[in-house]
């Protein structure tokens, strides 16, 4: 009953946290790596030792490939990225790389523009269907509830704690971004899609709480406030969702630990999705439910 | 009960069938299902070629593709790699404009620039026919209007190929003999051939090699029987090679590369290593969580997952999915997921044991009522996971499929194999002992 109580204060933590998440997306701004706008990558390793950042700048500088960013990677290694590189403009690369010390190349990728936007517009597209497909699912398996929110409703509380639950790791990543030059690759875009199932996946738990109280008044003819209902499912369901997000909170502290480096920005992302996102499930997404409630019995 | 510890028995070896399925084919390095690694683990080259069908009338866009397709597979072949891949792909209607792309995966290939200029030496063949001149008088006067030359497309290019060969003849500079290459179209060429020579007697057909065009004879008469010769301005060296690549497959299509990635070996193995122990250790601190939390229940949960982790393994290999960095990503969710259905049911067990029911009820009603929730969750994640494999890109695709397979497993990991177990454990006393087993925290409640 607690945070049905004081869902106020919940609700203004929420908005503190979106604000924050705004701002740090507009102030910082999230910097979009080569699979959205096109270009290169090298990953090269030194194995004698990496030398001083500047002077590999200056070895590519050389070569004027336009803007140029050179960052250390690794222990050992440097990621160069560059406008898109033909396999000659590679070859040059990797030759003056090596004039002073020998490298071994790691990896290269090369992403034409035209490519780099129509994965953006991709990656939108499907983000924007699974979201409906969420509602319209939600909607009809709720068909049953009307009263006292129809279940429609239910599928719009999923999908604005989805928009909050997306939007609060993505300001953490620019956040993130900003002091460690990681940038927004397609692997960032898995994890949001991925914390999508798995936000839903706790919201429905709840929901189908509420659900099945709102089933057994009506069997037995009970009658009770429907602050009470959504009161009596948190806090039955709470032991549940802190449990299974402990559980995925220490299978992805292991990715982040020990996991390979292509993954940890992936785990962190998801880290901090799963936190914000049993807060959701939890502390608004029910609460949410006793507003809507008023609202559409004063209609 | 007798029952379900029959049906407990079967489930119990159906998981060691499995570990051994999994354990046997990946020990075994000639066995046919051995994880297949995505180029990001493994280590390799993809390639990313957009084919330029501008050209190409709509209804023999999938047929000029498919050519293509089959012309990379030879030219990679000879190339030597190890398994090579060769993919088309059509850029859904959704994302604006289709585009048709080629997908070379070289699994092993690290020198990027070898793999493309190899792939790139595949020359476009195209037939031309100048719309502006028509004139009538010899075939001299083309030489001096080249530059004012409209050409148009004949639909005649290097797909109706059958086969090159070089020939030495004495054209226009007597005495010298010089390379020619003589062109032979397949039967459907020959006919095209035939019919375009015979409309269009006296107009200038140029022949067109990875878009410049080398020669740009006139034509004196209707040609049939298919053969056409080129005659540009080769050395002897020139032509062979120009020969030995059309042999190869001259394209359909002009290709242009569009995106390359190389892996190296080491990145890729590093990768696997650090994927391997995180995996484990994961597994291990939720193990120990589980049955210190839920106790006995947490034991047979943990028996569960190992079986569904089995499970997804085996199907992973059978199916067979290629594994990536994302693909493994899914999977950790997924086993997310079917913790999150034991815990659901234990919770829900628990509760029902506070109200007063005896052990063995409290387990079945606990089932049933999980059960919606279940339900629900685990179907919008396979809705959602469809639709991202039906929209997304191969690296979203990677992730969906593992995702969307390992839903369905723990849907069958929690609903039977744990309920199974626990039916046929739980007896129908009510012993403090039972209370205890089932309890959960780290006090009796």
């Amino acid at each position: 009953m607690f945070i049905v109580l004081h869902r106020r204060f919940f609700f203004w933590v929420t908005g503190a946290l979106l604000a924050a998440a705004i701002a740090a997306i507009g102030f910082w701004g999230l910097p979009l790596g080569i699979d959205f706008t096109g270009g290169s990558l090298t990953q090269v390793a030194y194995p004698s030792g990496r030398p001083v950042l500047g002077a590999v700048k200056e070895q590519v500088a050389t070569l004027q490939f336009g803007s140029v960013s050179v960052r250390a990677s690794g222990e050992d290694a440097v990621t160069i990225r560059s406008r898109s590189l033909t396999p000659e403009e590679h070859t040059l690369l990797l030759s003056v790389l090596s004039t002073q010390a020998s490298t071994t190349e790691l990896a290269f990728t090369s992403v034409g523009p035209a490519l780099g936007s129509q994965f953006a517009y991709k990656a939108l597209w499907a983000l924007g269907a699974v979201v409906l497909a969420i509602v319209l699912y939600i909607a009809w398996a709720f068909r049953k509830v009307s009263r006292p929110v129809p279940s429609w409703g239910y599928g719009l509380t999923v999908v604005a704690m989805l928009a909050i639950d997306i939007i609060v790791p993505t300001g953490f990543f620019a956040a993130y971004a900003h002091f460690t030059g990681a940038e927004v690759d397609s692997l960032f875009i898995v994890a949001l899609l991925a914390l999508l199932g798995y936000v839903v996946n706790d919201i429905i738990v709840v929901f189908d709480r509420v659900r099945e109280h709102l089933r057994n008044n009506e069997k037995f003819g009970t009658k009770e406030p429907f602050e009470t209902t959504v009161g009596k499912s948190i806090s039955e369901t709470m032991a549940r969702s802190i449990n299974t997000a402990l559980t995925v909170v220490l299978a992805l502290s292991a990715l982040i630990i020990l996991g390979a480096p292509a993954t940890r920005n992936f785990a962190l992302v998801m880290l901090v999705g799963v936190v914000a996102g049993t807060f959701s499930s939890i502390c608004r997404s029910a609460p949410l439910l006793i507003p809507l409630a008023k609202w559409f019995s004063k209609k | 009960m007798t029952r379900y510890r029959v049906w407990a028995a079967g489930v119990l070896l159906a998981g060691v069938l499995l570990g051994y399925f999994v354990s046997g084919t990946e020990m075994n390095p000639e066995s046919r299902y051995r994880f297949k690694l995505g180029l990001d683990l493994a280590g390799g080259t993809e390639l990313v070629y957009k084919a330029d069908m501008s050209e190409t009338p709509a209804g023999e866009r999938a047929d000029a593709l498919a050519a293509l397709q089959g012309v990379i597979d030879r030219r990679v072949n000879l190339f030597g790699v190890a398994e090579p891949l060769v993919q088309t792909e059509r850029a859904s209607a959704l994302s604006g404009t289709t585009e048709d792309r080629l997908i070379v995966d070289l699994p092993g290939v690290t020198d990027i620039d070898a793999a493309v200029a190899a792939l790139g030496a595949t020359p476009t063949l195209e037939f031309k026919l100048a719309t502006t001149t028509h004139s009538t008088g010899s075939g001299q006067a083309t030489a001096g209007t080249t530059t004012s030359m409209v050409f148009a497309t004949t639909g005649l290019t290097g797909r109706y190929l059958a086969s090159a060969t070089l020939q030495f003849g004495s054209g226009a500079t007597a005495g010298l003999a010089a390379p020619q290459i003589l062109i032979n179209f397949n039967s459907e060429g020959a006919t095209l051939f035939e019919k375009l020579t015979t409309e269009h007697v006296g107009e200038t057909l140029a022949i067109f090699l990875d878009g410049e065009p080398i020669s740009t004879p006139v034509i004196q008469e209707a040609i049939p029987g298919g053969t056409a010769v080129i005659s540009g301005q080769f050395t002897a060296i020139e032509a062979r090679d120009l020969v030995r690549n059309l042999n190869f497959g001259a394209l359909p299509v002009p290709i242009t590369l569009q995106s390359s990635s190389a892996v190296g070996p080491t990145l890729g193995a590093a990768a696997i290593a650090a994927g391997v122990t995180a995996a484990l250790v994961g597994f291990a601190i939720i193990a120990l969580f589980m049955v210190g939390w839920y106790r006995l229940p947490g034991v047979i949960a943990v028996v569960a997952l190992a079986e569904y982790l089995l499970l997804m393994l085996a199907l992973i290999k059978f199916v067979p999915v290629t594994l990536t960095a994302s693909g493994i990503a899914g999977l950790i969710i997924t086993l997310g997921m079917a913790v999150d259905a034991n815990v659901l049911i234990f919770e829900r067990t628990k509760e029902e044991l506070r109200a007063g029911k005896s052990p063995r009820e409290a387990v079945a009603v606990g089932f049933a009522r999980a059960w919606t929730a279940i339900r629900d969750g685990h179907l919008t994640m396979i809705i959602s996971g469809a639709i991202l494999f039906w929209l997304g890109t191969s690296i979203v695709q990677g992730f969906a499929l593992v995702f969307v397979l390992g839903v369905l497993a723990s849907f069958i990991s929690a609903v039977s194999v744990s309920r199974v177990y626990l039916l046929a454990l739980v007896p129908e006393a009510r012993t403090s002992l039972w209370h205890l087993l089932l309890g959960s925290g780290v006090r009796n409640p």
